[in-house]
C-alpha cells in the first residue's frame, strides 16, 4: 500500500579545506546539475525540492534563499527547507512523496566550514544560558565521549588509531574525499583525541534525487530502495545521557527496520573515531559488515551535508551493485545527540 | 492512493510581548505547547513526533536551537524536525508537520514556531552584509516599501488605505487576548499621524517586534475522533518558492503566491475564493500587503484589492473578514507569525476564536509569506472533513 521510494542520483563535490574563491551557491551548482545529468532529469522535471542548511555556517540570516536562485525557481517550484544536515531534507522529501503530491524530488545541503572557526560556531548549539557562554567546543565534548568510553571499557587509543587509519586507507578510492592515505595518528587535540581521531575541517556540497515507484525504473537502472528511514533525538544535557550509548540510533536503526535482515554495508556519520565505535555496537554490525568504503566523515566532514553524503554513498554502491542492502546514518548535535537511519536495498540480482 | 485526512485538535499561543523576560527561550515553547496538548486533552506521550519552525538562528543566537529544546518539547526519544523558511516558516512548519500524518508515517504530531526576539535585535540579524548583493537594508520595511509604492501607482489607490487597515487591524487585536499591541486609544487619526518610517510606510503600519511562540497538535481520522472539541479540518495545503531577485519577478503579486494558493484552492474544491472562503488570516507585516494579497490570493481583480479594504469588506463584521486576530500588525513574534495565521483558521473554524469569532465561519485560509516575497505557505481549514 506504502509507495516504494528510492535514490535514483547522487553528487557530490571534491570536499576541500577552503573553497574562498566560489560561494556556496557556485559550489552547489555542479552538483545540482550533476545529479540532474545522471537522471535525465531537468528542474521543471521535479515535483518537490528540499535543503539542509545552517545560517551559523553561512555567518549570515537566510542564506538558503542565494542557493535557491541557483535552482533555478522559474516557474515557482514546491519547496522546503530544513536548519538540519541534508539527511533530514531527504526525511521531509520522502514524507512528501509518500502522500503522492510529487513523484520525483530533489534534495540538496551544503556547508562552509572554512570561514570561521567550526569549532567555536558549532558551541552554539550548546544551551544558551548553561553551557555556550562557557564555549565548550566540539572536539572538547568529543573527547568527554571518547574518554567515556574508554574508561567503560569499550576501546582503547590503539583501537581508535586503527579506525581512523582504515577510514583514510579507503577514502583513497574516493575521488571526492579531502584526506586520504597514510595519515599519523597525531598529537592529542584533546586527550585522548589526536588528530587523526578528528574529522577534517572542509567545504562542500551534495545532492541526490528521489524517485517513486515505476518512476524511479525509469530513472535507474538499479534504484536504492528506501525499504526504512527513522530519526530520533535525545536529551540535550550531556549529564543526563549516557555517553557511551546512542539509544536514539538504535531506535531509528528498529524503526528503519534495519534489524530484520543483516546488511552489507553501512555508512556511519561518525565524525569522532570514538563515535565509530559506539554506533557499531548499537547499529549491531558485525566485523563482515563493509563500513565507510568511502572513508566517512574521518575522510571528509562538510558540516550539514555529511549525513546526506552517507546516504547518497549506500545509495551509489547499491546502483553500481556493489551492495544489495545497506544502511546509511546521518548524526546531529554534541556527542550524537540526534540519529538519523535510512535502510537502502536495491532489487534482487 | 490516498492521503491521511488531518485534524487539527489542539491549539495552544503565548501571550506575545515584547519581552518575555520571566521565561527561557525553552520556557516560551513549553508554555504554548502545554496550551496545545491541554486544548485536545492529550499528554505527552501521546505525541509521537515534533515539528518546530522559527526564523533566522541569529534572532537567538542559537544555532540550530531544537538541539537544546529537545527536552522542553517532550521530543526526547523521539522524531524531530526544524524547518526554516524565512517569515513562511511558521506556516512551512505546520504543512510538514501535517504531511507526516498525511502519509501515515504518524498518528498525532506537536508542530511549534517560537521568536524571542527580546533576545537580540531582529533588524540587524537581518542586516548582515554579503558581497555582491542587495543588503536588505535597515531592516524589512527599507525592502518592502518600493514595492508598496508600485502596488499604488499600479492600482492607483489612494494613500489612505494603508491607514484602514492597520485601524481595523489594531482595533481586532483588542478582542484577542493573545495579540502583543492592545491599543485602547487607537483612532484613524493616530494611525495618520503617526511618523513616515519608510515612505509610504508609517510607524502604526508596521508590525511590532514580539516574543512568543504557537503550537498545533495534528492527528488523524482516529485522533479526530476521540477529540473533546471539534477539530478543524485541513482541506488544502501548499508551499510555492521563486528567486529572491530576477528580472521577470513581480514583486508587487509574486508568481508564486498566486500558484500557491490555486494549489489550495483546486486541493480544497474552491471555484470561487471570494464567495466560498470565509475569512481570512493573511501575513500582513506592513498594512498596504493586505489589499496586495487579496489581488494575490485572488479574492480581488488586479488593481481592486484596495476597494475592498476600503469599502469595509475585510472588517471583522464585513463580507470577508481579514486578519480577525489583529494579525501580524498586532503581533510578530516573526518565525511564530505564519503558524499563528494558520492556527487563528483553524481556531475559526473550530468556533473556538473568542471575542474575535467570526458567525459560522466554515472555510478559512491562513497565509504566510517571507524572503523577499519569495516563499509562499498557506492551508485552507473546513468545519467538516475532506470529502474522500
Amino acid at each position: 500500500m506504502t509507495r516504494e521510494i528510492a535514490v535514483v542520483a547522487f553528487a557530490q563535490t571534491d570536499h576541500r579545506r577552503s573553497t574562498e574563491e566560489s560561494s556556496e551557491v557556485e559550489m552547489l551548482m555542479p552538483v545540482l546539475h550533476g545529479v540532474l545529468a545522471q537522471s535525465g532529469l531537468r528542474t521543471a522535471d521535479i515535483g518537490f525540492t528540499c535543503s539542509g542548511s545552517s545560517d551559523y555556517l553561512a555567518g549570515r540570516a537566510f542564506s538558503f534563499t542565494l542557493a535557491l536562485d541557483g535552482v533555478g525557481a522559474w516557474p515557482p517550484i514546491s519547496e522546503s527547507h530544513v536548519e538540519m544536515d541534508g539527511a533530514w531534507a531527504l526525511y521531509e522529501a520522502w514524507t512528501k512523496l509518500l502522500t503522492g503530491d510529487a513523484d520525483t524530488a530533489l534534495v540538496y545541503s551544503y556547508g562552509k566550514c572554512s570561514p570561521g572557526s567550526v569549532r567555536d560556531v558549532l558551541t552554539r548549539q550548546l544551551d544558551p544560558y548553561y553551557v555556550a557562554p562557557l564555549w565548550p567546543d566540539s572536539v572538547a565534548l568529543a573527547a568527554l565521549q571518547a574518554q567515556a568510553l574508554m574508561d567503560a571499557g569499550h576501546t582503547d587509543e590503539p583501537a581508535l588509531a586503527a579506525v581512523g587509519a582504515r577510514s583514510r586507507a579507503d577514502a583513497e578510492a574516493n575521488p571526492h574525499a579531502q584526506l586520504k592515505g597514510p595519515v599519523p595518528h597525531g598529537d592529542y587535540v584533546v586527550r585522548p583525541l589526536r588528530t587523526g581521531d578528528c574529522p577534517p575541517v572542509g567545504d562542500g556540497a551534495a545532492a541526490v534525487i528521489l524517485a517513486a515507484g515505476e518512476r524511479a525504473r525509469r530513472l535507474c537502472a538499479r534504484p536504492a530502495w528506501i525499504r526504512g528511514i527513522d530519526h530520533r533525538i535525545e536529551a540535550h544535557g550531556l549529564g543526563v545521557r549516557d555517553l557511551t550509548d546512542s539509544p536514539s540510533t538504535r531506535l531509528a536503526a528498529e524503526k528503519a527496520g534495519a534489524f530484520e535482515r543483516p546488511v552489507d554495508t553501512a555508512e556511519l556519520h561518525a565524525p569522532f573515531t570514538a563515535q565509530e565505535v559506539i554506533l557499531r555496537r548499537a547499529l549491531r554490525l558485525g566485523d563482515d559488515v563493509r563500513v565507510n568504503p568511502s572513508g566517512g566523515a574521518l575522510a571528509a566532514n562538510p558540516v550539514m551535508a555529511a549525513g546526506l553524503i552517507r546516504i547518497g554513498e549506500a545509495a551509489a554502491r547499491i546502483h553500481r551493485g556493489e551492495s544489495d542492502r545497506a544502511l546509511a546514518h546521518a548524526t546531529s548535535g554534541p556527542c550524537l545527540q540526534q540519529n538519523l537511519v535510512a535502510v537502502l536495498e536495491g532489487d534482487p540480482r | 492512493m490516498s492521503k491521511e485526512p488531518v485534524a487539527v485538535v489542539g491549539i495552544g499561543q503565548t501571550k506575545h510581548v515584547a519581552a518575555r523576560r520571566d521565561v527561557s527561550i525553552a520556557g516560551l515553547v513549553r508554555e504554548a505547547a502545554q496550551r496545545a496538548l491541554e486544548d485536545a486533552e492529550l499528554t505527552w506521550s501521546d505525541i509521537d513526533a515534533v515539528v518546530i519552525g522559527k526564523a533566522p538562528d541569529f534572532f537567538e543566537g542559537v544555532m540550530m536551537p531544537e538541539l537544546y529544546l529537545a527536552d522542553a518539547l517532550g521530543a526526547v526519544g523521539k522524531p524531530m524536525l526544524r524547518v526554516h523558511t524565512a517569515g513562511s516558516v511558521g506556516g512551512s512548519t505546520a504543512l510538514v508537520a501535517a504531511n507526516l500524518v498525511a502519509a501515515r508515517v504518524h498518528g498525532t504530531v506537536l508542530t511549534l514556531a517560537f521568536e524571542k526576539q527580546s533576545e537580540s535585535n531582529a533588524m540587524w540579524g537581518l542586516s548582515l552584509p554579503i558581497p555582491f548583493q542587495q543588503p536588505l537594508l535597515a531592516g524589512a520595511g527599507g525592502f518592502f516599501a518600493p514595492h508598496v509604492r508600485a502596488y499604488m501607482r499600479r492600482s492607483g489607490a489612494p494613500d489612505t488605505i494603508g491607514s484602514l487597515v492597520a485601524y481595523k487591524d489594531r482595533r481586532n487585536a483588542l478582542k484577542n487576548p493573545y495579540a502583543h499591541l492592545h491599543e485602547h486609544d487607537i483612532t484613524l487619526e493616530k494611525v495618520q499621524a503617526s511618523p513616515m518610517l519608510w515612505d509610504p510606510i508609517r510607524y502604526s503600519e508596521t508590525c511590532p517586534s514580539s516574543d512568543g511562540a504557537c503550537a498545533m497538535v495534528l492527528t488523524d481520522r482516529a485522533g479526530a475522533a476521540r477529540a473533546p472539541r471539534p477539530p478543524a479540518w485541513m482541506l488544502g495545503g501548499a508551499m510555492r518558492s521563486e528567486p529572491t531577485l530576477f528580472a521577470g519577478k513581480d514583486f508587487v503579486s509574486p508568481q508564486a503566491g498566486k500558484d500557491c494558493a490555486a494549489d489550495v484552492y483546486r486541493q480544497a474544491g474552491i471555484a470561487d475564493p471570494r464567495r466560498d472562503i470565509d475569512a481570512v488570516e493573511m501575513y500582513v507585516p506592513f498594512s498596504w500587503y493586505e489589499p496586495m494579497w487579496l489581488e494575490n490570493l485572488g479574492f480581488a481583480a488586479e488593481g481592486e484589492g484596495w476597494k475592498l479594504t476600503e469599502s469595509g469588506v475585510t472588517e471583522l463584521d464585513g463580507d470577508l473578514p481579514v486578519n480577525m486576530s489583529g494579525g501580524v500588525l498586532s503581533a510578530n513574534p516573526i518565525g511564530a507569525s505564519g503558524m499563528i495565521r494558520f492556527a487563528e483558521a483553524a481556531l475559526q473554524v473550530r468556533g473556538q476564536a473568542g471575542e474575535h469569532q467570526v458567525d459560522d465561519a466554515r472555510k478559512v485560509l491562513g497565509h504566510a509569506y517571507g524572503g523577499g516575497s519569495q516563499f509562499f505557505s498557506m492551508w485552507l481549514v473546513g468545519a467538516r472533513p475532506p470529502q474522500c
